[in-house]
């Protein structure tokens, strides 16, 4: 087969099988599938409002997605998204907290921005340091730091910050919030659709540029593709290794600001509800490509969006199920068709 | 006396590549047989086919006469054929009986493993074959030596007659490498077949009874070890009777690029590679290092171009016009004005994912001639591409769009080769085979572009394992035998001797061995 119809093939096969399935799951619980994906697709693009749910959902999928993806580039599993979002989600309310009211927006939202990129790189790059001086794999390494940042931020929380009686911090002033798109122009009704969703896209063709027309990723993908030749050409590989792990964890703090800055307005504890760990399978699907995952994103938002919105007609445990069997197949097909490239 | 394995008319190709070519050998039962060539020869590839591993594309395998086609391993075990790899198969956490019995247990999936009726066997070889070791001991805790006597209990437990063995002294102790061939030499007192793969020369005439050499892929004689010397050897091994001759105009050498003082490398586990290896390069001239494999060419290259494994010491200086060249980073030494073709130019000179277009840049991908914001100038790179792909005769039409691994060896060596010559205010080269694996049409190319590059002014440091090439391009020759240069050819011993061929290639290989 050639490379080019595997690459399309896949990902269309992948989501195929996944309804497939999940009209069997459906049908078998007693419902009808196709009444179900049609409420599913009525609830998501059939209003104003549900699109808007789906274009946040499908926003900080596209960061955290795109927080795998570039470590991907040098071939490093970046599994500690979760934590990289959640320190950032973190930062970004404590700056939004603690900053003056008299701080202009611009200038506070920058500031909260800044915080929650410079938490998740900082998360990310921890994962690097160990990889590139002690060796530590970085599977195991961001795992870890996925299970220490959740602590941090549950002991921060609960023992200092929450608000009493609460289980969010204190809100954060109304500078820092990103506007909504609701707010400035009515689209999207009162979804929590903002102004974020342009700046995944700018992130993402950002990386696109970066990983394939900049001459640092033409040095990163040598790393990845053939770590010995990179050496004779004079690339250091640990450097590389530290930037882009440092620049996926910086994305992914970006995924906090959309959650905390332009929706949420407080940390609140389980507020990023696994997402980071869907950003893997959104990666997958889309190849690690950044343009890809634009539309991949969109795929998941879709689902993540749409199970919730069927609620009243399939227990949510059955869609927690299909869920969860769309990205175990996605990344069975995926490994399969990499084996099927590589033949 | 029998035939234990007989080969007829053997080919074997990956793609394009022929590894071995029309390969016909009988190996006498009872008898040691080695197999020496250089890397890249064929060596491997044979005994894999040999072994099972790999299937020969055309030709027939005959084994105690009858013929055999295997499809796997597990096939020639069954015919009576063991193996034991440069890298031990054992797991260092079972014991050796364990280690000796697995894939052999004889008993049932779910029986218990006959374990001391298994320990009695193998005491019985190990007396037997004088291969002294504790049944019960954890492999992990045995010396390399030992380890390798597991390996050829391994054998004995599944009663092989013919047993391969691949570079199987490359990491024993020199006392060890005694008592393995002792124990080689009762195998074979007690009627097994040894196929014994080396590129060591000394030992083949220890051990061997008779000797085939290999050489690109192909069989050039096979001898008995006892009527023949280490110079006929090594000059079977690496001559090459094919080569076109490119003219090689009297050189002119200039001041001197590089000085090489006293350079010493010794490795992590004390083992010294290089000794007080001394020699100088001017511009314009071709310095060709002739020897045997592993005498040291590799670390002098990874002493020269910065990338020295760690823990490996390294004494002595390198000098490129007065700048030291040790403990500096491949870019600052690109950055200095020297060019690396290396050994093994698919793990290091390409990126075979890459298009043409993309490898041209590899390594000079910080030249500022390339850039354009914050990526390339792909009108510059095409424009320098095509050029590349006219001036070498590549066979390639979209550089910008193939990607290099569709292209043949020689070709991808076109590549690297235009690449680094056309590097500009490039005054050294380092230059290693730069023809392995190349077909005979993109050698004459090549050699000229060598040539080329040395009449421009450039200062080319040659390592090859093809004798016949060495003599063809170099202006002076140093003999490198263990780590040092032993002798060397002045640019008048050179120049007078290069066509007299046969005589010349005995002189040299009277000092690499």
């Amino acid at each position: 087969m050639n490379r080019k119809s595997t690459r399309l093939l896949i990902p269309i096969l992948s989501i195929l099988s996944a309804l497939v399935v999940s009209s069997l799951i459906i049908f078998m619980a007693g419902r009808d599938p196709l009444m179900i994906f049609l409420k599913m697709f009525h609830a998501t693009f059939g209003s104003a409002y549900g699109t808007g749910q789906v274009l946040f959902r499908m926003t900080t999928l596209i960061f955290v997605a795109l927080a795998v993806a570039l470590p991907f580039q040098v071939r490093l599993f970046n599994i500690g998204a979760e934590g990289q979002l959640l320190l950032g989600a973190f930062a970004a309310a404590m700056t939004g907290a603690m900053l003056p009211s008299w701080v202009p927006a611009p200038a506070s939202i920058t500031l909260c921005i800044i915080s929650a990129m410079a938490a998740g790189a900082g998360w990310a790059l921890l994962a690097a340091v160990l990889k590139v001086r002690f060796g530590v794999n970085e599977v195991i390494g961001t795992i870890m730091l996925n299970f220490i940042a959740q602590g941090i931020t549950g002991y921060l929380l609960t023992w200092h910050f929450a608000v009493p009686s609460t289980v969010h911090t204190a809100p954060i002033t109304d500078a820092a919030a990103i506007p909504s798109f609701g707010a400035l122009t009515g689209w999207f009704a009162s979804s929590p659709a903002n102004l974020s969703t342009i700046l995944a896209i700018g992130v993402a063709l950002l990386f696109q540029m970066l990983i394939f027309s900049s001459r640092f990723g033409y040095e990163m993908r040598a790393v990845g593709l053939q770590p010995d030749a990179a050496r004779y050409g004079g690339i250091n590989a640990g450097m590389h290794t530290l930037i882009a792990m440092g620049l996926g964890g910086a994305a992914a703090g970006l995924g906090a600001a959309n959650i905390v800055l332009g929706y949420r307005h407080s940390f609140e504890a389980g507020m990023t509800g696994g997402v980071g760990f869907t950003g893997i399978a959104v990666a997958l699907l889309a190849g690690a490509h950044p343009l890809w995952i634009l539309l991949s994103a969109l795929f998941f938002g879709v689902l993540e969006y749409g199970g919730l919105t069927v609620n009243a007609y399939i227990p949510k445990d059955i869609f927690m199920i299909i869920e969860a069997l769309t990205i175990l197949l996605v990344i069975t097909f995926s490994a399969l068709g990499r084996r099927l490239q590589q033949k | 006396m029998a035939v234990a394995v007989r080969l007829s008319a053997l080919s074997k190709k990956f793609g394009s590549f022929s590894a071995n070519r029309n390969i016909s050998l009988s190996v006498e039962e009872g008898t040691i047989h080695a197999l020496v060539g250089e890397n890249g020869a064929g060596k491997s590839t044979l005994t894999k086919i040999i072994y099972g591993m790999h299937r020969p594309t055309s030709g027939e395998m005959f084994i105690d006469g009858n013929a055999v086609k295997f499809a796997s391993p597990r096939d020639a075990i069954h015919s009576g054929i063991g193996m034991v790899h440069q890298h031990f198969m054992l797991i260092p956490e079972l014991t050796v009986t364990e280690n000796v019995i697995l894939g052999n247990e004889q008993c049932g999936l779910f029986q218990r493993i006959p374990l001391n009726k298994s320990k009695a066997l193998i005491l019985n070889d190990a007396e037997a074959f004088g291969l002294a070791l504790d049944p019960d001991a954890l492999v992990g805790s045995l010396s390399i030596g030992e380890q390798q006597r597991v390996e050829i209990l391994k054998l004995l437990f599944r009663r092989a007659a013919i047993m391969i063995f691949d570079e199987p002294t490359a990491v024993l102790t020199p006392l060890e490498t005694e008592r393995f061939f002792a124990t080689l030499r009762s195998l074979r007192d007690r009627g097994k077949t040894i196929i014994l793969i080396t590129h060591k020369l000394d030992e083949v005439l220890a051990v061997a009874d008779m000797v085939s050499v290999m050489r690109r892929g192909e069989i050039v004689g096979t001898i008995p070890a006892a009527s023949t010397t280490k110079g006929e050897l090594a000059q079977m091994m690496v001559g090459r009777s094919l080569l076109l001759r490119v003219t090689n105009p009297p050189a002119s050498p200039g001041e001197t690029i590089l000085s090489i003082n006293k350079l010493g490398f010794r490795t992590k586990k004390g083992v010294e590679r290089v000794h007080d290896l001394s020699l100088m390069i001017r511009a314009g001239e071709i310095y060709g290092i002739a020897g045997v494999e592993g005498n040291g060419q590799s670390e002098l290259l990874q002493m020269l171009w910065g990338l020295v494994p760690e823990g490996a010491i390294i004494c002595g200086e390198a000098l490129l016009k007065g700048r030291s060249l040790i403990g500096r980073s491949p870019a600052e030494i690109t950055g200095m004005g020297v060019s690396h073709i290396p050994e093994d130019r698919l793990r290091h000179a390409v990126i075979s994912n890459y298009t043409v277009s993309e490898n041209f840049l590899f390594g000079r991908h910080r030249e500022r001639f390339f850039h354009q914001g914050i990526g390339f100038n792909t009108h510059a790179l095409n424009r320098y591409a095509k050029e590349m792909v006219s001036d070498y005769a590549l066979s390639c039409s979209s550089p910008d769009r193939q990607s290099l691994r569709a292209l043949s060896g020689g070709n991808q060596q076109k590549v690297v080769l235009a690449r680094e010559l056309s590097r500009p205010a490039v005054s050294l080269l380092l230059l290693a085979q730069p023809t392995r694996g190349v077909d005979i049409g993109a050698i004459e190319t090549i050699h000229t572009k060598i040539i080329e590059a040395r009449n421009s002014g450039m200062a080319i440091l040659l390592l090859s394992s093809e004798l016949e090439e060495i003599i063809a391009l170099s202006t002076r020759i140093g003999c490198i035998y263990k780590g040092s240069i032993r002798h060397e050819f002045t640019r008048e011993e050179v120049e007078l001797k290069r066509d007299s061929g046969h005589e010349f290639q005995q002189e040299i290989g009277l000092h690499i061995t």
